[in-house]
């Protein structure tokens, strides 16, 4: 604005007239055009310059080689018991189940939050009644879907407990399957992580067949 | 005219002319026309400019000590807190600022709520304003993971979980915030980078925004009249007004002086006020396969925290409790548009305003106080009521009657009886 206008400008709103900028007759459209074209590709220029610094935030290679698949040899569980291993900075679990164990998964339905695997906690293969590849040994994390604490094993079975895994923070429980009890605080399932079977005793932990 | 005074008065127009500094001077602090009747509510304003110097002075010292590393963070928190000659004040003083911050801030907006200090012609004030809490929430949070304590460590897991509840998007958002697929030296590095440069940067320029938009329109006062209608025919000065330089910089001096007591009492006494300035899980450094069996926000961040656990999941989505929890914060935004009392000042309203205001009041502090402890701590109803969390259901209906605050009030404030605004301010 020119120092004119601009006391002009001041004068108006002084008196409270409105400003009226002082646009001669004809406007020169090619003008107008061309500067909004410009503003146009200069802003587009500014969101592409963004994406960058919004994908610098993404997980680095570094901590994508951290979070890369893991194999996980399952040889050596004897039926009934368990091992835990570790992903992505979680333990993961693989509970070598014995037949008694997989029959009674079925015998506690009514009891469930969640029994037929609704809520998408598990890849697709495994939204069966044993939630696994393989019906012998289930895998999962054994992150609480409450608020993340690891539940403890308790595989003695009583009148009204077939075996599974109650959380010392908030008594959370769960089955054999990772399926949670109704009346705990955790919302779901625990989580069965994507896996495959590399040979009948290896796990490849993070990658299935779909994905690879 | 003495030499000094005579060379003084040169320099000074030698600057003048090159920079508006007497100009200045004169529209902000000597010429700043404010109501003659501030009273106790009008401390605040000026603490949280002295809370913001001392949090930012006090941080630049800790960033010459601290280390945002994962292995190397906690430990060197402790090297502040026992090496580093007067470390331990630093650091205090850091800690003890960012809650005394939220008690001045949470105070100065009150006085807001009083006096209607948000209605027309300050809207925009009052947006900047809440520009400002939203930025010093992400500056509490982000400094809150640098001690890189089970407390710290478990918060910022929790409250990134919450990105992970949007529909669709969620999980994307909530690894995108952590830079990793659990919250880890990435995050505490990136948290780092938001809260020594990025958010304070904010704040500064919104703080900035608050002041000029507030001395463009001119304060507003206990009795919500506007003091510049009424001005002296021959200055122009308004009536009720007198200069913010002297009288109001010597009153804000007193509210100083008593601040700093306060601050001093609680570093030397209390710095940890008992957990709630300092919470005693933060004292453990870091574990990710260990969680604290109760985890709870500092004591700011409770009351929407207890709306947060308060709202029940739809199906298996914790979402609509987060919507609400973002909800409850935002939600003073529309404050301005929302009050349709024909009077600004708590003074002149009627009698369902003050209850209204008061059931909010008093609905904040049960939710502050019940974002702190466990749901089950009192136990539960009986079986006629589910065998729900009698602090979950205490906790709904302050959270009802927190949104009703709100949303009925077009409706509860334009029915109020309110009375007679003077012309004059009545001190």
């Amino acid at each position: 604005m020119s120092d004119k206008q601009n006391d002009q400008h001041k004068a108006d709103t002084q008196t409270g007239a409105s400003y009226q900028p002082n646009l001669s007759a004809q406007v020169n459209l090619e003008k107008r055009n061309f500067l909004i074209a410009t503003s146009a590709v200069g802003a587009i220029g500014c969101a592409v310059v963004a994406v960058p610094f919004v994908k610098s935030m993404t997980p680095s290679e570094r901590a994508k080689a951290a979070g890369a698949p893991v194999e996980v040899d399952i040889s050596k569980i004897a039926p009934g018991d368990m091992m835990v291993s570790e992903y992505r900075g979680q333990p993961l679990w693989v509970i070598h189940r014995t037949d008694e164990q997989i029959a009674s998964l079925g015998n506690h339905n009514a009891q469930l939050i969640d029994p037929d695997l609704d809520v998408p906690q598990q890849p697709e293969y495994c939204k069966n009644k044993e939630r696994a590849i393989n019906p012998k040994y289930a895998v999962m994390l054994g992150t609480c879907t409450h608020l993340g604490c690891s539940p403890g094993q308790n595989f003695t079975v009583t009148p009204d407990w077939n075996g599974g895994f109650i959380c010392a923070c908030h008594g959370s429980k769960f089955d054999l399957s990772g399926r949670v009890f109704k009346g705990s605080p955790a919302p779901t399932n625990l989580v069965v992580p994507k896996h495959q079977y590399l040979t009948e005793t290896t796990l490849l932990i993070g990658e299935d067949k779909e994905s690879a | 005219m003495s030499l000094f005074t005579k060379k003084t008065e040169e320099l000074l127009g030698w600057v003048d002319a090159r920079f508006p500094l007497t100009s200045n001077v004169k529209a902000h602090l000597t010429e700043y026309y404010a109501p003659k009747n501030f009273n106790f509510w009008y401390f605040f304003g000026s603490l949280a400019l002295l809370v913001l110097v001392l949090q930012i002075v006090t941080g630049i010292f800790l960033t010459m000590h601290y280390k945002p590393e994962a292995d190397l963070a906690f430990a060197s928190v402790e090297y502040i807190m026992r090496d580093v000659p007067w470390g331990w004040l630093i650091r205090y003083m850091h800690s003890t600022g960012a809650s005394l911050f939220f008690v001045v801030v949470y105070l100065h907006m009150f006085r807001g709520l009083l006096y209607g200090s948000y209605r027309n012609p300050r809207e925009l004030i009052w947006l900047f304003g809440v520009g400002i809490f939203l930025a010093l929430m992400g500056e509490a949070f982000f400094g809150y993971l640098l001690p890189w304590g089970q407390m710290s460590y478990w918060g910022a897991q929790v409250i990134t979980s919450l990105f992970g509840t949007v529909p669709f998007i969620g999980p994307d958002i909530a690894e995108w915030l952590r830079g990793d697929y659990l919250t880890s030296d990435a995050t505490l590095n990136r948290f780092f980078a938001f809260h020594v440069i990025a958010l304070p940067l904010v704040i500064l320029g919104l703080v900035a925004a608050h002041i000029l938009a507030l001395h463009e329109v001119g304060s507003n006062n206990p009795d919500g009249i506007e003091i510049k209608k009424l001005k002296d025919k021959k200055t122009g000065i308004p009536l009720d007004g007198i200069p913010f330089h002297p009288y109001y910089s010597v009153k804000d001096l007193v509210g100083v002086v008593v601040f700093l007591m306060v601050f001093a009492a609680i570093i030397f006494f209390a710095p940890d006020m008992g957990g709630y300035f300092l919470e005693a899980n933060n004292f453990v450094p870091a574990d990710p396969l260990v969680t604290p069996a109760h985890i709870a926000p500092t004591w700011y961040f409770t009351p929407y925290y207890s709306i947060l656990r308060a709202v029940p999941p739809i199906g298996i989505s914790q979402f609509p409790g987060v919507a609400a929890m973002g909800l409850s914060v935002v939600i003073f935004a529309l404050l301005p548009w929302l009050d349709r009392s024909p009077v600004k000042s708590i003074r002149y309203k009627g009698n369902l305003y003050k209850a209204w205001l008061a059931a909010f009041v008093v609905s904040f502090l049960i939710l502050g106080y019940l974002g702190t402890i466990p749901a089950d701590t009192y136990g539960q109803f009986g079986a006629w009521l589910g065998k729900a969390d009698i602090a979950t259901v205490v906790a709904r209906i302050c959270s009802v009657v927190y949104f009703a605050f709100f949303f009925l009030m077009p409706w509860y404030s334009k029915k109020d009886k309110t009375k007679p605004v003077p012309e004059r301010v009545t001190g």
